[in-house]
């Protein structure tokens, strides 16, 4: 119990405009500094959860979150639904990262997409923003192929590095928890197997949460597990368990591929 | 044999189209080069209509456009930028959407009129400010539709990488978005300049023309266009000559202009 980063108590979530909840009352908690993945077939709310986690869904107008989402951050607890202000959504996702599934850099230098979240968190002492992205990067594995090109554009990367980027560009931010949305769905095996041993390497500084539709990756990576199914958790448990003896049929025929 | 007779007639029949449409480009492009250059002279460029030049009318013509650009282009941005990223697509942005294709389309004469009504009617007289909003009323449309169509292009996951670095909304936007757009939109500003430079219509009964050099745009205001629209119905030679020379130099800018346009997105996107 002390040792969560973060937990949903009863969390159901309603898109706008649709009368049915598309996840019901999930109760998840994350562990700190390991990693859980999300597994279950499309549609089964794992993305939404992930998205409800950051609260990014806020871009969107009218969605409906219920429940609680708690956030064990600094030794204090927050509801993160309770979050209403701008700001205070802002400060909330300096401390929740996201990694999105297609890579996203900005049409700006590589220097300057990962001094981005910084310089909007408000950093400005040039010699400590140098330091940090320098730190970033080195953490995200991705250093040596970028130090002598910080100053061109990050378009000009591979999708590979493309992605390390953005991770670089989020532990920048040195947040407490990074969700990742099937962060290796557009890349090949190699640069897949460069961001996974990234993430394994992360978890010493952050907690992970990463959705994922491959569960090869899921049973590599993952310490802990959740199954889920047309909105709602059908299974959490320790990644082994899941994957050699899980307590539900259901979970049990997605991992042997009868259905999803 | 009839299916390959029938792709036979439609081939031949869309070539020969084709030829038609292109030839007639290039006659009046052709034409107008040959008359055009045959009437051009160095004091085309340096008398101003009075003396049988265009000096003043060519200032004239772009002070005119670059006021309506400098109002049109960050009131079309805005509004393009509000359609796109702040309405959440409801009914408004689609009734404002509908409202500015409408525009977009509408005869430009109309505009002219409207603008008279308002604007000249009231003072007495042809000014040039009246010209400068006609071009504005113009230009505002194709602005918010360029804005609009290249935000579209915009992929929402970039909108969302930056809301989840801890971004505000607006400098999301600003610093990211829009720099990610910003090909789409400059060439969609260039065409719209190269637009409403060659309009006659809208000046017409607004600022309506001026011999003179001047800047002052509460009078009557000197306009390339309109010129070649009186210069051409003129009985004597020499006029007819300057209407040649002054096509032929606007068909120039409004071919450069476009052209950098096409140039600027094949090379960058």
């Amino acid at each position: 119990m002390t040792n969560l980063i973060m937990e949903t108590k009863d969390f159901s979530f309603t898109y706008a405009g649709v009368d049915a909840p598309s996840l019901k009352k999930i109760n998840l908690p994350i562990e700190k500094n390991r990693i859980t993945a999300m597994i279950g077939p499309s549609g089964c709310g794992k993305s939404t959860l992930l998205r409800a986690m950051n609260r990014i869904h806020d871009l969107y107008p009218n969605n409906k979150y219920e429940g609680e989402i708690n956030l064990y951050s600094n030794g204090k607890k927050e509801n993160i639904l309770d979050l209403k202000k701008e700001n205070d959504l802002i400060r909330l996702r300096q401390d929740v990262g996201m990694i999105f599934q297609k890579p996203t850099p900005f049409p700006m230098s590589i220097y300057d997409n990962v001094a981005y979240g910084m310089r909007l968190a408000g950093v400005k002492n040039q010699s400590e923003l140098d330091g940090r992205v320098e730190k970033a990067l080195q953490d995200s594995a991705i250093w040596k192929e970028t130090k002598d090109r910080l100053n061109t554009s990050a378009l000009g990367m591979s999708g590979g590095q493309q992605q390390r980027l953005c991770i670089a560009r989020a532990v920048a931010l040195k947040p407490d928890i990074m969700l990742f949305d099937e962060p290796t769905s557009a890349l090949d095996p190699i640069s897949t197997g460069a961001i996974e041993e990234l993430i394994a390497e992360l978890k010493k500084d952050v907690s992970i949460v990463i959705v994922t539709h491959n569960m090869q990756q899921a049973s590599r990576l993952s310490d802990y597990t959740a199954f889920m199914y047309l909105g709602d958790l059908i299974e959490y448990d320790k990644t082994d368990t899941i994957f050699m003896n899980p307590n539900e049929k259901l979970t049990e025929d997605y991992i042997t591929g009868r259905f999803g | 044999m009839n299916r390959l007779l029938l792709n036979k007639i439609i081939l031949v029949l869309s070539t020969l189209s084709a030829v038609i449409g292109i030839s007639f480009l290039f006659w009046i492009l052709a034409t107008l080069t040959y008359k055009g250059v045959s009437s051009l002279h160095l004091s085309t460029f340096t008398q101003d209509l009075v003396n049988g030049g265009i000096r003043n009318l060519l200032v004239g013509q772009f002070t005119m456009a670059l006021i309506a650009s400098a109002i049109a282009v960050p009131i079309g941005m805005f509004a393009g930028i509000w359609l796109r990223e702040y309405s959440n697509q409801n009914k408004l942005a689609s009734i404002i959407r509908n409202l500015s294709d409408v525009m977009m389309s509408a005869p430009s004469i109309v505009i002219g009129v409207f603008v008279y009504a308002l604007f000249v009617a009231p003072f007495g007289n042809y000014n040039g400010f009246a010209g400068v909003i006609a071009l504005t009323i113009m230009m505002i449309p194709i602005i918010i539709s360029t804005t609009d169509n290249m935000l579209a292009l915009v992929p929402k996951e970039l909108r969302e990488a930056g809301i989840a670095l801890g971004g505000s909304k607006h400098k999301i936007i600003m610093q990211i978005i829009i720099k990610a757009a910003k090909v789409g939109i400059t060439t969609g500003v260039l065409l719209s300049f190269a637009r409403i430079i060659g309009e006659t219509a809208p000046l017409l009964f607004t600022s309506a023309n001026n011999q003179f050099f001047t800047m002052d745009l509460t009078g009557q205001f000197p306009s390339l266009t309109v010129s070649i629209y009186n210069l051409a119905t003129y009985p004597d030679e020499a006029s007819r000559e300057l209407a040649w020379a002054a096509s032929f130099v606007l068909t120039a800018i409004v071919l450069i202009i476009n052209l950098t346009g096409r140039y600027m997105t094949r090379n960058k996107k």
